[in-house]
């Protein structure tokens, strides 16, 4: 069960032509997929396009009235060679995952198929997490298409483009037997809008058919001697093809006047926010009519090189705007331009900074010294000298704190954290390679544990170099979403392989929970449609691990930090495997609250926890929030003049998942922390039992009032006058 | 210093007219996706083009997210708009928390010629804030002091009160404000047409929405003025009482800065053992009093009479057991918790360790257990355990209340003879700065303040005491000695190692030597 639910919207697919479409861009794409006659989807989900997954996913019963095979690949990986299936067969097919780590993993697979090339259209949504917001490393999904030379179309970011690149997609593969990378920025993905529907088409050949008549073809076999030859292929054919293609069918565009001095050329990603900047030095209007000439690349991989030179033509300059680097698009430009001996200058990286992304302030500044240089008369006059007096506005950069994401209230995997960071007051600082996925918000403060992060499942694998031990043992992080894309064999396998004396932890939440809680092989929901409930502990037997301590409920802080001590202590010198499971509190919240919402109104009997600090024993030292870091768990300031420092404070938020109290005691932190379970709808004689263990501690308690003083009034009183 | 302000848009120009953007800058969890929509949907019912951007997934966990809206009239053909907001181009930010609002200025999506700010003044603290053994608590001050300058117009209030008053959550009362802003050329009820559009929880949001609306509107009613200052009132047995008005008649000769604390500070040590305890409080103070100086508006004893109090009601296994028992107790629990008149269970999270026994026993027998690691040890197994004590049921009252009503015994105590020792040390090492230097004795009796917490973080407050305690003689002579002293305190309570401590101590060393 995903974290969003796309049920409702996913009936607007079903709208035909004539009708229009309102909503984000994940939901347009799938809409095109469909209008264009795909036979199978599948894909990895990874921000920016796991909803696109999850889209997918509940409208499966769409795609199957349609023909349509949908599949949840194990990774990226298994995506990309999904698209074998087009290869030999005239089937649109269409995977997506996000770039460039997505790529990374798919790398082999896309290499192959690009050899080969392909018969039906075949194309990968890549979900670019480049930029603010971005998750991963800073690297161009370009290079894959350079390197493997496949297209790379980067549509402008609205609905309508989105859309119509999905069909030119289809049919630029087709025409040119190469597979195309259709390419999303990380705002793409959820930008809202509107398009013109066209009808769903089911494929012409499904997947079911071309079972019933194999097909293949020995010269798209990546062996030699078809590999030398699908080299040339390439060269000679697919990309003049392709080249003709984008020509014919216009999917580059041009704007503003025919001719100028100056000219912008720009990827179709970057459209709005060179419009934008236009708009705000005067020379576009809302609309984006522009003074300008200006170029859109919608194709970034081939560029058509007789389309840019023409372009240029006659220009004194030209601006590439294109973001990220190595700026592969501007050396290209700029070899054709010298080849073809023009005179026409080449600006780009230089005047755009060579590293990071441009934002609406990069990208006006970036035009603003463009237009100086070469076209100052272009810019109108507020603008060359501005003379409104800038305001002065104090500096906030001391004061605002930093707001990482960390783990959520009542996350199961922050008393696993703390359970390390207390074994590591006792035995010392261990090696801790970490992984992807939420379990890496640990690497931050309270607990700063894991250092390094090669990649996904990758955790274990990451320690190698200390497999053979030393007077401590490595400690590796790997989560269950990890352990499945990759984990078993290129961490696990390998562990056992080398007789690994380290040790891994498995964080099992149930979910490929950083990605929006899709179910993956380990999950304990029943899917209709996917094989869930499959042990990773059974795995591990399988694959020969035999050190294997499973933990059913992480809260359990003493426990899982004598598990934790004893893997790192024991005389066993193989490889030890934690397996710590509890639920993804999101998701279980999600769950669960209807549920017990529902039963408290159907009148059944319900407990329903709270934790609390009892704010006068709380001394405020926070020992117990560098343990935790829960969003619930936060501050007070107390209306006492005696007490300098806030207090801790558990409020409304708190899921009562125990984890402050279980390590106020593993950690002999303070008696400061309370549990409160209010019950719904108790039964008649709990509530006269309670009743009358109410009247006796009562009556303790007023007896014990009556021999002392007990004080009124405010805490910072003056004597009475 | 200041932040570079952006190029100047030209705002008549042909691009400046007719887009409105709208920046909503949240915290995960806050449902800024939820508004986010509902501004969406009513530019598009009021026949605007709107488009709206986020990125996913890091909303949901507890990051800072920032969505953004663009909308243009419906008459504009094909506007296009930006994906994501640029300094000084934003003319609505709504910024979901007192931060963000800091960090929305930060990033220059506040100016003067163009943005209204519509901020919630209440704070989620970010961990870098919460995990600071001191108060690490950002400054608001300074928030709102630059949002006054940033802003072309500025709505701040409490939202996330307002919207929890109703039953509902922050999106609703920010876009109830951002409704009586008047930021957007729309209706009011255009607005609550959205929030009924949208089909979920809709009452609770339009009471939230109304609350928001009323706030952007009217301003936030300035708090009702603090009743009169209630006095002490005590309550209890004639004979206590009677020795409670002596002990107050005492205070009363005090000069009135010292009064402050010193209140207070008594009815912390009698609510903490007896009468009998208070003046020994009064007495101790009266000894710093005899040497404090008017001219200096009596800080020393005024520190004094919060600092002895604080060290005289220290945090002992019947003290914790005496607060956890009382009926006070129970009726805020059932407050906060909101289960009055509802069925309660009550677990309390205790672990003892050996040292809280010893320091139960009587101060000889106790000390020599304490040096004994045999005894030690012996007293680990048999009491050292997690213990979840039912305080609702009768086992788990009883015993508590058995061990609260260990008051009488506390003074033979060894913990309580431990305490006094290091009380009157602390004590005769401020007062011995004095005549010389009355700054160092005012800042060496604020050192009290590092000892806190129990077990290793008590023991940890003690170690790090005593540094600063030594510090304290590195620079007894110098004429900046005080702030010295300031300093390594406010070092000690930046980080738990306390690394920040042997840094400022190093340095002055490095003079001092």
């Amino acid at each position: 069960m995903a974290e969003r639910s796309f049920k409702a919207e996913v009936e607007h697919l079903r709208q035909g032509a004539g009708s229009s479409f309102t909503g984000e861009g994940i939901l347009a794409i799938t809409k095109a997929l469909l209008e264009n006659g795909v036979g199978y989807v599948g894909g990895y989900q990874g921000a920016p396009i796991s909803h696109l997954m999850d889209v997918l996913a509940d409208a499966e019963d769409l795609l199957g009235e349609l023909g349509v095979r949908y599949e949840a690949n194990a990774s990226e990986a298994a995506a990309a060679a999904m698209l074998a299936a087009s290869v030999h067969y005239p089937i649109r097919g269409a995977v997506t995952f996000k770039g460039s780590v997505g790529v990374n993993v798919a790398s082999d697979a896309l290499a192959n198929l690009a050899s080969s090339g392909v018969t039906g259209g075949a194309i990968i949504i890549v979900g670019e997490d480049y930029g603010e917001g971005s998750s991963i490393m800073q690297e161009r999904s370009y290079a894959f298409a350079m390197k493997s030379q496949f297209w790379l179309l980067d549509p402008r970011p609205n609905l309508p483009s989105i859309v119509k690149s999905v069909g030119d997609s289809f049919a630029l593969s087709e025409a040119s037997n190469t597979p195309v990378m259709l390419m999303v920025r990380i705002r793409s993905c959820h930008v809202t809008g509107t398009f013109e529907c066209r009808e769903n088409q089911r494929p012409p050949l499904t997947v079911r058919e071309a079972l019933s008549n194999p097909q293949r073809d020995f010269k798209r076999v990546v062996l030699p001697p078809m590999s030398y030859q699908h080299e040339h292929d390439k060269i000679e054919n697919r990309w003049p093809a392709a080249e003709k293609f984008i020509l014919e069918h216009g999917l580059n565009e041009r704007f503003g006047p025919q001719d100028g001095k100056v000219g912008l050329i720009c990827l179709g990603g970057m459209y709005n926010s060179v419009i934008r900047a236009l708009q705000r030095l005067g020379l576009a209007d809302v609309s984006g009519n522009t003074d300008v000439p200006l170029y859109v690349m919608n194709v970034a991989y081939p560029l058509v090189q007789s389309d840019l030179l023409d372009f240029c033509a006659g220009k004194d300059a030209v601006l590439m705007v294109e973001e990220g680097q190595p700026e592969f698009i501007e050396q290209q430009l700029g070899n054709m331009l010298f080849k073809a001996g023009s005179q026409t200058k080449l600006e780009g990286k230089g005047i755009f900074p060579k590293a990071g992304e441009y934002t609406g302030q990069v990208m006006m500044d970036g035009l603003d010294d463009f237009f100086r240089k070469y076209a100052a008369h272009l810019l109108p006059g507020q603008v060359r000298a501005p003379n409104t007096p800038q305001p002065e506005i104090p500096d906030l950069s001391q004061t605002v704190p930093i707001r990482p994401p960390g783990f959520c209230t009542g996350c199961p995997e922050r008393p696993i954290f703390a359970s390390m960071k207390l074994v590591e007051q006792e035995l010392g600082k261990h090696q801790i390679s970490a992984d992807i996925g939420c379990h890496l918000f640990a690497a931050l403060p309270p607990f700063e544990i894991g250092g390094q992060t090669m990649g996904y499942g990758l955790g274990p694998a990451s320690n190698a170099a200390f497999d053979g031990g030393g007077e401590k043992r490595a400690i590796s992080i790997i989560g269950d979403g990890g352990f499945w894309h990759n984990g078993l064999s290129t961490s696990i396998g390998n562990m056992v392989f080398n007789k690994s004396d380290s040790v891994a932890i498995i964080v099992d939440n149930y979910y490929s929970a950083a990605t929006g809680g899709q179910d993956i092989p380990s999950s304990r929901a029943t899917n209709a449609s996917k094989s869930t409930n499959n042990p990773i502990t059974k795995a591990l037997e399988g694959a020969g691990v035999k050190w294997i301590r499973q933990i059913d409920r992480t809260y359990d802080v003493t426990r899982m930090r004598e598990t934790i001590r004893e893997a790192l202590t024991t005389d066993y010198d193989g490889p030890k495997v934690i397996v710590a499971s509890s639920e993804c509190m999101l998701n279980r919240q999600r769950r669960e609250k209807p549920q017990r919402n529902k039963a408290v109104k159907d009148g059944a009997r319900v407990e329903i926890p709270r934790f609390g600090v009892d704010e006068d024993i709380c001394t405020g030292d926070h020992a117990c929030i560098r343990l935790s870091g829960c969003p619930s768990l936060s501050l007070k300031t107390l209306d006492d003049p005696l007490r300098d420092d806030p207090v801790a404070h558990i409020d409304q938020s708190c899921v009562g998942c125990g984890n402050c109290g279980e390590v106020a005691d593993a950690a002999i932190l303070c008696p400061s922390f309370y549990e409160a379970r209010v019950v719904h709808n108790p039964s008649g004689f709990e509530r006269w039992a309670a009743g009358l263990r109410s009247r006796v501690i009562s009556w303790l308690q007023t007896r014990r009032a009556a021999r002392r003083l007990t004080f009124n009034g405010t805490a910072s009183g003056r004597i009475a006058p | 210093m200041t932040i570079e302000m952006p190029l100047a848009a030209r705002p008549d120009g042909p691009g400046g007219q007719g887009v409105i953007k709208l920046a909503v800058l949240a915290v995960g969890g806050q449902g800024g996706g939820v508004l986010t929509n509902w501004i969406e949907s009513l530019a598009r019912s009021q026949d605007y083009s709107a488009q709206a951007t986020s990125v996913a997934g890091v909303a949901q966990r507890t990051g800072a997210t920032i969505y953004y809206i663009e909308m243009a009239p419906g008459s504009v053909p094909h506007p296009v708009f930006s994906l994501a907001p640029a300094p000084g181009d934003v003319d609505v930010m709504i910024a979901a928390e007192m931060m963000e609002a800091g960090r929305a200025i930060m990033r220059g999506f506040v100016t003067p010629d163009r943005t209204t700010l519509i901020a919630s003044t209440h704070r989620a603290l970010a961990v870098s804030e919460k995990m600071v053994p001191g108060d690490g608590i950002a400054s608001a001050e300074e928030v709102r002091a630059a949002a006054g300058i940033a802003a072309r117009k500025l709505v701040m209030a409490d939202m996330d009160s307002a919207a929890v008053r109703a039953g509902s959550v922050i999106s609703a009362s920010l876009f109830g404000a951002l409704a009586g802003s008047g930021a957007l050329p729309f209706p009011k009820a255009a607005f609550e047409d959205a929030i009924r559009a949208s089909g979920k929880g809709v009452e609770a949001s339009l009471r939230a929405f109304a609350a928001g609306f009323d706030l952007a509107e009217q301003g936030e009613r300035p708090e009702p003025a603090p009743a009169a200052e209630t006095p002490a009132e005590a309550a209890g047995p004639g004979k206590a009482l009677t020795a409670w008005n002596g002990l107050m008649a005492r205070v009363a000769q005090f000069p009135a800065g010292v009064q402050e604390m010193a209140v207070p500070g008594l009815r912390k040590v009698v609510d903490f053992q007896d009468t009998a305890y208070g003046t020994e409080y009064l007495d101790r103070l009266q000894r710093v009093l005899d040497r404090d100086s008017a001219d200096q508006g009596y800080e020393l004893g005024r520190e004094a009479a919060k600092h002895i109090a604080n060290a005289m009601a220290y945090d002992d296994v019947i003290r914790v057991a005496d607060l956890k028992t009382r009926s006070t107790r129970f009726g805020r629990i059932e407050s906060e918790m909101g289960s009055q008149g509802k069925l309660m269970t009550l677990t309390d999270y205790l672990h003892p360790r050996a040292e809280e026994i010893a320091g139960l026993l009587p101060a000889r027998l106790g000390a020599r257990v304490e040096t004994s690691p045999k005894w030690m040890a012996r007293l680990d197994t048999l009491f050292s355990k997690g213990r979840r004590i039912r305080t609702d049921s009768l086992r788990g009252f009883a015993v508590l209340y058995l061990l609260g009503g260990l008051r009488g015994w506390r003074r033979r105590s060894l913990r309580h003879a431990q305490e006094q020792a290091h009380l009157d040390q602390w004590l005769a090492a401020a007062l011995g700065y004095l005549p010389q230097s009355y700054g160092m004795a005012v800042e060496v009796i604020r050192c009290r303040r590092l000892i806190k917490g129990y077990s290793d973080t008590h023991a940890r407050g003690h170690s790090k005491f005593d540094i600063v305690m030594q510090g304290a003689t590195l620079v007894a002579g110098r004429e900046d000695g005080p702030q010295w002293v300031a300093r390594l305190r406010e070092a000690a309570l930046q980080d738990e190692k306390g690394e920040a401590l042997d840094g400022a101590l190093r340095t002055i060393r490095s003079f001092a030597a």
